[in-house]
């Protein structure tokens, strides 16, 4: 059994840099550093700030918005995937948008965030300059700097993520269950209640699960647009590390990274579950 | 999960196309709503980045447009440095992901399938846990060095590993963080590639281990290296959270730091950084495609 040896080096790798820091977040999120003496000891007074307050406020925070971009843009990328599949010479346009979505999806992060700040980011934004000098109007109200500002931005990258992950699931969506439905005399909204949907099923829940994890594990777009001002886990994780003033802050944050951790392992499993119940054609 | 794993490939965009299916076209009207979604979409798409770019070439002293701003990129304050340490930590990223995943996906494929399951789970593990967690849990390790071994090799190998000028830890970090892309973009390589009957020609042939690994494995897998080093070079030059977390000046954290004083320089940066990756990805799913058709015709 000397080439279980071979697979040695990844394992290591993997024990070292992926399972030791979670393992140590979770165990170090229940010490405390006493404020006069410095001495450590096993608390769960960190673990118990992250449950109230400003930092319950976050974590709320950081799952509406996650939840509701994600199914916003599962909705408008899988519309856009089906539009670009379908569209007539499509070639182009289909790798276009497939390494268009490459990019956004994965290495837009800081950028998308001065792209939209360009956009309608105060009175500088070329859009809102325009609304306002040529067109009298204004954006509503509307700011960047704001939950629903955020969402806008999000749904940059989240779409592209839904485009990329769902394609090949509507590729495999064979032509002759439509054709076999057509023969049948089924309509076009039998077919997508009876078929295609429930086939469709599971990798749509898969890649709505994708883009909430997506979107509550952000921190470039979010640190770039808005600092510290809007209630989000991971904006809150940035600020309790960096601060030298509180003792303890540290812990505070490890906490609240743990608390992530525990939240997207809850999201898995029952993601897992659905799939266990759904997956049935498309494997 | 499995369904995680079967998708993840389209996250590099650079997949191989496979025939299109033809469309109906037979029910009237039924593809209006598709025109509608391309055009709403594309105009959320397409306006920021034409915003971007307007904001950046408009002179606002004089009026008219310049190419100014870009003009200045190379020469900015702190550019080439931040710069040149992003791609030299993405150049050792790929090196050191690629030495590490090559010979792993190729032992699983061959001799170790049973591991298939555990590796391929391991490999998406990051893909959803959240960066800032990880990156949390890697600093509170770090911090062992001053607290726990303080004057021992160990400590002064921690404080190597956070050297300012090319902090190896992030090194480290990244390559965790490039492992879903790579290992999808690998092992769709070897599942095409045929490599088990390869190999077994080339043993045959009384070739050894290691030659087969130089002369059939790795010019059979090189358009899914190509991808993969692309992919991780892309993440690496994008990436913020790790490095600003740890506190480290990297080609995004520059940006970042440039933006509240130079704010149309940060934008031409994003701008070109954006459109840069996007025609690179272009051409290298070109190259995939060029070398795809010749070889089934």
């Amino acid at each position: 059994m000397l080439v279980v040896l071979g697979a040695l080096p990844f394992l290591l790798y993997i024990a070292v840099f992926l399972v030791l820091p979670i393992g140590v977040l979770a165990v170090e999120a229940f010490r405390a550093t006493d404020p006069v003496t410095f001495e450590e000891t096993w608390s769960t007074a960190s673990v118990e700030a992250i449950t109230d307050g400003a930092y319950r406020r976050a974590y709320v925070g950081s799952l509406q918005l996650s939840l509701i971009t994600a199914v916003i843009g599962a909705a408008l990328g899988l519309a856009l995937a089906i539009a670009v599949l379908r569209a007539r010479r499509g070639r182009l346009l289909r790798r276009l948008v497939l390494t268009a979505s490459g990019v956004l999806a994965n290495f837009g992060g800081i950028p998308l965030a001065f792209a939209f700040i360009a956009t309608i980011g105060g009175n500088a934004g070329v859009v809102t300059a325009l609304l306002t000098d040529t067109l009298g109007l204004g954006l509503g109200g509307f700011s960047l700097y704001s939950m629903t500002g955020l969402a806008l931005v999000y749904l940059y990258f989240l779409i592209p993520l839904m485009v990329l992950t769902i394609i090949p699931a509507l590729e495999a969506l064979r032509p002759q269950w439509r054709e076999a439905a057509d023969n049948l005399g089924a309509t076009g909204w039998q077919y997508w209640r009876y078929v295609g949907g429930p086939v469709l099923l599971p990798p749509v829940l898969g890649a709505t699960m994708l883009l909430f994890a997506s979107a509550f594990a952000a921190y470039a777009t979010a640190r770039a647009l808005v600092g510290s001002s809007i209630p989000l886990v991971t904006l809150q994780i940035a600020d309790a590390l960096s601060s030298n003033v509180v003792v303890g802050s540290e812990n505070v944050g490890k906490a609240l990274a743990l608390g992530m951790v525990v939240l997207i392992g809850l999201v898995m499993v029952f993601y897992a579950w659905v799939q266990r119940r759904t997956q049935r054609w498309l494997t | 999960m499995t369904l995680l794993a079967e998708n993840v490939a389209g996250a590099g965009g650079v997949e191989p196309e496979t025939p299109q299916r033809r469309g109906r076209r037979g029910r009237r009207g039924a593809g209006a709503w598709r025109y509608a979604v391309l055009a709403v979409l594309g105009l959320y798409f397409l306006v920021p980045i034409a915003a971007s770019v307007w904001f950046t070439v408009r002179d606002r002293g004089r009026g008219g447009f310049s190419g100014r701003v870009y003009a200045g990129i190379p020469g900015a304050e702190g550019f080439a440095e931040a710069f040149t340490r992003s791609l030299a930590l993405g150049a050792l990223t790929v090196v050191l992901v690629l030495l590490l995943m090559v010979p792993t996906v190729v032992l699983v494929e061959l001799r170790l399938p049973r591991l298939r399951t555990t590796v391929e789970l391991l490999t998406l593990m990051p893909l959803v846990l959240p960066p800032i967690a990880l990156v949390v849990g890697v600093r509170s390790v770090l911090a062992w060095a001053p607290e726990h071994f303080y004057g021992t090799a160990l400590a002064e190998a921690f404080f190597a590993l956070q050297e300012p000028a090319l902090p190896w830890i992030l090194v480290f970090v990244y390559v965790v963080l490039a492992l879903p892309f790579v290992y999808r973009a690998l092992d769709a390589g070897v599942r095409g590639a045929g490599l088990r009957t390869l190999t077994e020609a080339a043993r045959n042939l009384g070739a050894s281990w290691p030659r087969v690994l130089v002369s059939v494995v790795l010019p059979a897998l090189r358009t899914s290296v190509l991808n993969a080093s692309f992919l991780t070079l892309a993440l690496v030059l994008g990436e913020y959270t790790i490095a600003a977390i740890l506190g480290f000046e990297t080609f995004p954290t520059w940006i970042v730091r440039i933006s509240g004083s130079q704010p149309q320089l940060s934008v031409a940066v994003s701008v070109l950084s954006l459109v840069v990756t996007w025609v690179l990805l272009l051409m290298i799913s070109a190259l995939d495609r060029r070398r795809g058709t010749k070889e089934s015709s």
